[in-house]
Order: structure tokens, then C-alpha cells, then sequence
């Protein structure tokens, strides 16, 4: 789950973290105050879901009230197209107003989790504000790793060899270790999959500051933490995301005409897979679970259905212990208010397949049923080559 | 034979009064497995369904003489679980629960390091040597015993992969899911390892998706050390990066994971990779013909 930038600082402030001055405001005119009540030269950075915002226009400096207001105007008017956001950019609907930090030296610090050892590592560079893959490649000698026991967790000793690695001295070797092992608090407590300070900065009153701060939680986690619920902002997510969200289904968003659902998230890739292969584009990942129940294979169906960019809809379920009468009923409750006109194929194995069959084929739905994803690919993707051309 | 499960391992399963843990106990029973009872704390002393119900492993372990545990706990209490297991003896547990945190699993991995305990899963389809023991979620019906050791990060993938081997008339040896989060019990390697000295089996499926380097390092394993024929699936190959495909351990990030790397290490290491999933029984007989 990914939150703001100012909501990242935030939790960071609560952990003895410093960060600079900050507001986050909604429209124009809270911004000139916010600015107003810096009193001094400040940058707007516009709060989205990705990173890349820098270089996308999305982050801009002012110097009086006047320019705060009208920059603000500009910024909330923008869709922000990042490298990270896909061509139709993401709506910029927050803005976080900071002020300007005198900066000396900048660093990167993170803490993510490392699969191949299964433990956290800090990473911590001197090389900061840069794209830490891109210094990683340029020059990997630059990079310091912490790979963290979580017996032990972070002693101070780990954390003042970070500090000097990265190059600090006198009291800034404590300032630094203490920071990072807050760090790791916030990590642990917070369950964060991701927690990255970059830039991390020496300023020139030789404070330590996290200048920008990014934090995921670990999904799996969010039953420990009631309050992330409503940290999300919705306004960044895709409409349908946030309905596939409420039935607990792993939903994705792609740009093809196809509509997909399918029981397991390998299964669900491969499908995508195969039907590029014919040529045919998905419109959407949706994995409904390994034992989807009639309620949620309707959910699943009618989430497809609200898509406006959806021709025709692939449904591959490998049930074994998985019912077909349930698929079937799961999709004829999902179309009993608007029956859809375009091509079905659904590919089902399982028990009860007969039965399935059968209630499908007296819905009255256009529905082909096949049992095995060969065939049922093929179909898809030649009813969908008939129906252009027709 | 097979591998880590045969028709005379003892099971309990974790969880078994709960909802998938009853139903999946009878499935596997149904199947010839011999489920020795199970726990649920609280419940010691009654049965269900023919299950004797015990309130911790340990009880459950002293009194039937179980090696093997199938966890089917929520995911909140599910390493707690594990940790149960590992303390109580068990020699092989199949964690089947999805969405552990990752902090807990760090956790459970690092006790692991001093524990005889091997670990299958979480968030997998479990293990099944067909003919003779289930433990696990899969259909039964599609497993066919044969010679094919079938190792996969996938649950319903493997189902399908399985189905055609069977269809093609070749049979498993076991098949093992290792899950698909970020954080295992047993990686490709620990099972590879495995049927490298298992004489029943004759060559190797691999089943894997993007996401993390597990299959590029169980790629130069399978060249240095498997001296029997391989072949494996990719899955995800048109997946956009940054996206989290419902597997929590898939996506693809800062331009690693992708499955393109993963198939080109695996057909260097000389590996026959199936271009399409629907293609998985013939470079599985691709690789046979080859050796």
C-alpha cells in the first residue's frame, strides 16, 4: 500500500525524525497561506502515487504569495505524467507546501526487504538524490549494506558504521545512527515494505533532515493497523481498482479490450500471457482466489462488465475443488440487471462441470464454455477478430 | 517414493475445525492420506468429523506419533503456528495460509536456521506424491503417478501444468508448491536437491513467475547439480513492472524480476522453457527426448 509523501513525514516527525517545515493543502488559496505562514521561499511538491515527480514538472519553487497561488493553480489543474505513472498521468489533487532547506551534502538511506537473505537491509549511499539502481549500476562501491538480523536488530555500533561509511564526522556519526535507528522502528512498528529517504541531507546548520521520504506498508499487514484505511487517497487509484479493493480481489488495470477472470494470480499472468500470444489484449489482471465463492466471482464479473473499454470477456477457472455450478451462478447473478452483448468464453474445470454448462447455456447469455485454455484462447481471440470485422 | 511425502507419513492438520481446514482434511483423507488428528487449542479432547482434536501440537504429536503438519490457521496467528510446529518436533510442515506478514515471516525464516523443521510454503498449494499422499489443496483427480518432479511459486498454474502433463501421459513423482511470497520455507534448490536423489524421479518442472531471482539462481543450480532432464514455465512475461500481480512476491522492480532475464538464465543453464502455458507437456517431453 502506498501513502503520500506528507503523510510518510509525518510518521517520520513522530519518530524523532527531523523534516523540513511542511503544510499539505488541497487548493490555491490554502497554499499562499500555507506560504504566508512559512515566511520564507518555499517549494510546492505535488502529492502522487509515484515517484519521477521532479523531473515531470511536478515539484516547483516560489518565492512570494503571488507565484504560490498561481503555481498551485497550475499544479491542481495537471494530470502528472511521470515515468512511473503510465501515459495518462495521475490527477494531482494535494500539494505539499515545505520550506526551503539550505542544503550541504545529500545522502540515501532505505530500508526494504531482502528476498534472497529473507532479513531487512538498510542501504545507505553518499550519493544522494540520484536514482540509487543507477548508482548501483554506475558505481556499486558507493553503496553501503546493512543486512539485518532481527534478533539483534540495529545496534548502535551497525548504525555508527553506516554513518561513517557515509563519509560524516564529529556529532553528525550520532545524529545519523540515531536516525537510522528510528528508522528501524518505524519499519518494524509501522510494517513498512519500503521506507526511503532520498535525499537524506546535511544542511548547512548542520542538521540532519529527510528532505523527501517514500514509505509502502506490507499489504499482508494491514489487519495490525485499522488506521492505514484511511490514510489511502483515493483520488490515485483507478475507480474499478478501488471497487476490486472492497470484494478483496487483486485487480489491475491494463489498456486492452479483453476483460479477464481468473482463479490464482499465476494462473492469471499466464492467461494474460497466452492471449498476447494470440494476438489478443487483456484489459485487466483479476485473480478472484484460488476457491472464489459465487458472491465474489459476481463481484469479479460485474467489475469487468463497468469497464467501458471491455469488448469481450476471457474466464479461466482451473477449479478442481472449485465448483462450476458456482462460476456459472457467479456470473449469471452478475449480468441478471444488464445483459452484456458482447462475447463470453469461459473456460472451466472442476466438478459439477456439467451442471455449469448447462446453467450458462440457459441464460441466454453469449457464452461459449470450454474445458481446457487452448481451445478457450482461440475462441476468445476469433470471436473478438469476427466481431471487428463485422 | 517420491519426495518429502509418501502413503505412510502421519498428518495433523492446524486449524482443522476452522472452515478450509475441515473441508481440505477431508479432501486429503479422501485421497488415501493418513491425517492423524488435528489442533485447534480449546478443542483438545473432541473430535470432528472423525479427527481427533488436540489443544497444541505437542499433545497431538506425543499421542500419534505425526512428522507432518498442514497449516490451514488465519494469517494473523499463522507463524505463531509454524513456530508451534517447529517446537513440537514436526519434521515438515506445509504452511497452505496466504497473507502473512512479511515481519513475521522474516522472523520465522531466521528461527528456521536452527531448526531440523523444513518449511513448505506459506501461501501455496502444498505437496502431493500422487497415488499416495496429499498434503496440500490441489485436486487430486488431475496427479497421475509417474516420474515427473514438478517444483512451482503458483497454485492454479500448477493444477494446469500438472493436467497437461498428465494428459500427456506424464506422470509425477511429487509436486511441490513453494509458494509465492517474498519469504519461503523451501526455495526451488531445497526441493531440487531433492529429486536430483530421488530414483523415482526421472526429470524436473519448474514453475515460475516474475519477481525476485529465485528461478535465475535455481538455474545455475540445475547446471551445475541436476543431473536430470529439466524444463520450466515463466509466467508473466507481458506483466507491467511495479505492479504487485497478486502474488505478494510478484513484481517486477527497478527493471528486476523481469521474466524475460529469468528464461534466458534458465534456457542458458540449459533448461527447455516453455514458450506458452499451454505448451508445458511438450517441452517437458522436449526435455526428456533431449538427455
Amino acid at each position: 500500500m502506498n501513502i503520500h509523501e506528507y503523510q510518510a513525514k509525518e510518521i517520520l516527525k513522530s519518530y524523532g525524525i527531523d523534516v523540513p517545515r511542511g503544510c499539505m493543502v488541497k487548493s490555491a488559496r490554502q497554499t499562499e497561506k500555507a506560504f504566508q505562514k512559512f515566511g520564507c521561499d518555499c517549494v510546492l511538491k505535488a502529492q502522487v502515487y509515484a515517484g519521477g515527480r521532479g523531473k515531470a514538472g511536478g515539484i516547483k519553487t516560489v518565492r512570494d504569495a503571488t507565484q504560490a497561488c498561481d503555481t498551485a493553480k497550475e499544479l491542481f489543474k495537471k494530470r502528472l505524467v511521470t515515468v512511473q505513472t503510465g501515459a495518462k498521468g495521475l490527477a494531482v489533487k494535494r500539494l505539499l507546501v515545505e520550506e526551503i532547506i539550505d542544503v550541504e551534502k545529500e545522502y540515501y538511506l532505505s530500508l526494504t526487504l531482502d528476498r534472497r537473505t529473507s532479513r531487512y537491509c538498510l542501504i545507505a549511499s553518499a550519493e544522494g538524490g540520484m536514482d540509487i539502481e543507477e548508482v548501483a549500476r554506475r558505481s556499486p562501491e558507493k553503496i553501503h549494506t546493512l543486512y539485518i538480523d532481527p534478533i539483534v536488530g540495529i545496534k548502535p555500533y551497525h548504525a555508527r558504521s553506516i554513518s561513517s561509511a557515509l563519509g560524516l564526522k564529529g556529532k553528525l556519526i550520532e545524529d545519523c545512527a540515531r536516525l537510522i535507528q528510528n528508522l528501524y522502528n518505524v519499519l518494524l512498528e509501522k510494517d513498512c515494505s519500503l521506507l526511503e529517504i532520498n535525499p537524506l541531507v546535511v544542511s548547512r546548520n548542520q542538521r540532519l533532515i529527510a528532505m523527501d521520504c517514500k514509505i509502502n506498508f506490507d499489504d499482508n499487514a494491514l489487519f495490525r493497523h485499522s488506521d492505514y484505511e484511511k490514510m489511502i487517497d483515493l483520488s490515485q487509484l483507478d475507480p474499478l481498482e478501488i471497487e476490486a479493493r472492497k470484494f478483496d480481489l487483486a485487480y489491475i488495470k491494463l489498456d486492452g479490450n479483453i476483460g479477464c477472470m481468473v482463479n490464482g494470480a499465476g494462473l492469471a499472468m499466464a492467461t494474460l500471457d497466452i492471449l498476447m500470444e494470440y494476438g489478443a489484449r487483456p484489459a485487466n489482471f483479476l485473480d478472484v482466489g484460488g476457491g472464489a465463492s459465487r458472491e465474489k466471482v459476481a463481484a469479479a464479473f460485474r467489475i469487468i462488465l463497468s469497464d467501458k473499454k471491455v469488448r469481450g470477456i476471457f474466464v479461466n477457472i482451473f477449479g478442481g475443488i472449485m465448483r462450476c455450478d458456482v462460476i456459472a451462478q457467479g456470473i449469471i447473478d452478475a449480468t441478471k440487471d444488464i445483459a452484456p452483448h458482447i462475447p463470453i468464453v469461459v473456460r472451466m474445470d472442476g466438478s459439477n462441470l456439467d451442471e455449469g454448462i448447462k446453467l450458462l447455456a440457459q441464460s441466454g447469455l453469449n457464452v461459449e464454455t470450454v474445458d481446457n485454455l487452448k481451445s478457450g484462447v482461440q475462441k476468445i481471440a476469433q470471436m473478438m477478430s469476427k466481431k471487428q470485422k463485422s | 517414493m517420491g519426495i518429502l511425502i509418501d502413503k505412510n507419513s502421519k498428518i495433523i492438520v492446524q486449524g482443522i475445525t476452522g472452515k478450509s481446514g475441515l473441508l481440505h482434511a477431508r479432501q486429503c483423507r479422501d485421497y488415501g492420506s493418513d491425517i492423524v488428528g488435528g489442533v485447534t487449542p480449546g478443542r483438545g479432547g473432541t473430535s470432528i468429523e472423525g479427527f481427533t482434536v488436540f489443544d497444541s501440537v505437542a499433545d497431538a504429536v506425543s499421542q500419534t506419533n505425526a512428522t507432518v503438519s498442514m497449516i490451514l490457521v488465519p494469517a494473523p496467528w499463522a507463524a505463531d503456528a509454524i513456530f508451534e510446529a517447529a517446537e513440537a518436533g514436526i519434521e515438515l510442515t506445509v504452511c497452505i495460509t496466504e497473507g502473512i506478514p512479511v515481519r513475521d515471516m522474516v522472523m520465522v525464516k531466521r528461527y528456521l536456521r536452527h531448526s531440523k523443521m523444513r518449511l513448505v510454503g506459506p501461501n501455496c498449494p502444498g505437496v502431493i506424491t500422487p497415488g499416495e499422499c496429499e498434503v496440500g489443496i490441489m485436486p487430486g483427480n488431475i496427479h497421475k503417478r509417474g516420474n515427473i518432479g514438478v517444483v512451482s511459486r503458483s497454485g492454479t498454474l500448477t493444477y494446469e501444468a500438472v493436467k497437461q502433463l498428465s494428459d500427456a501421459g506424464l506422470g509425477q513423482s511429487t509436486c511441490v508448491g513453494i509458494g509465492g511470497d517474498p519469504i519461503i520455507g523451501m526455495d526451488f534448490i531445497d526441493v531440487l536437491k531433492l529429486f536430483t536423489e530421488d530414483t523415482d524421479t526421472k526429470g524436473v518442472f519448474i514453475i515460475g513467475e516474475i519477481g525476485g531471482d529465485a528461478e535465475e539462481l535455481a538455474a545455475h543450480w540445475v547446471k551445475e547439480n541436476l543431473k536430470k532432464p529439466a524444463a520450466a514455465f515463466i509466467a508473466g512475461r507481458t506483466a507491467p513492472p511495479g505492479k504487485r500481480m497478486g502474488h505478494a512476491g510478484a513484481i517486477i522492480t527497478g527493471g528486476k524480476g523481469l521474466a524475460v532475464d529469468k528464461i534466458r538464465m534458465l534456457e542458458e543453464c540449459g533448461v527447455v522453457v516453455a514458450q506458452s502455458p499451454v505448451k508445458i507437456a511438450e517441452a517437458m517431453q522436449e526435455a526428456l527426448n533431449k538427455n
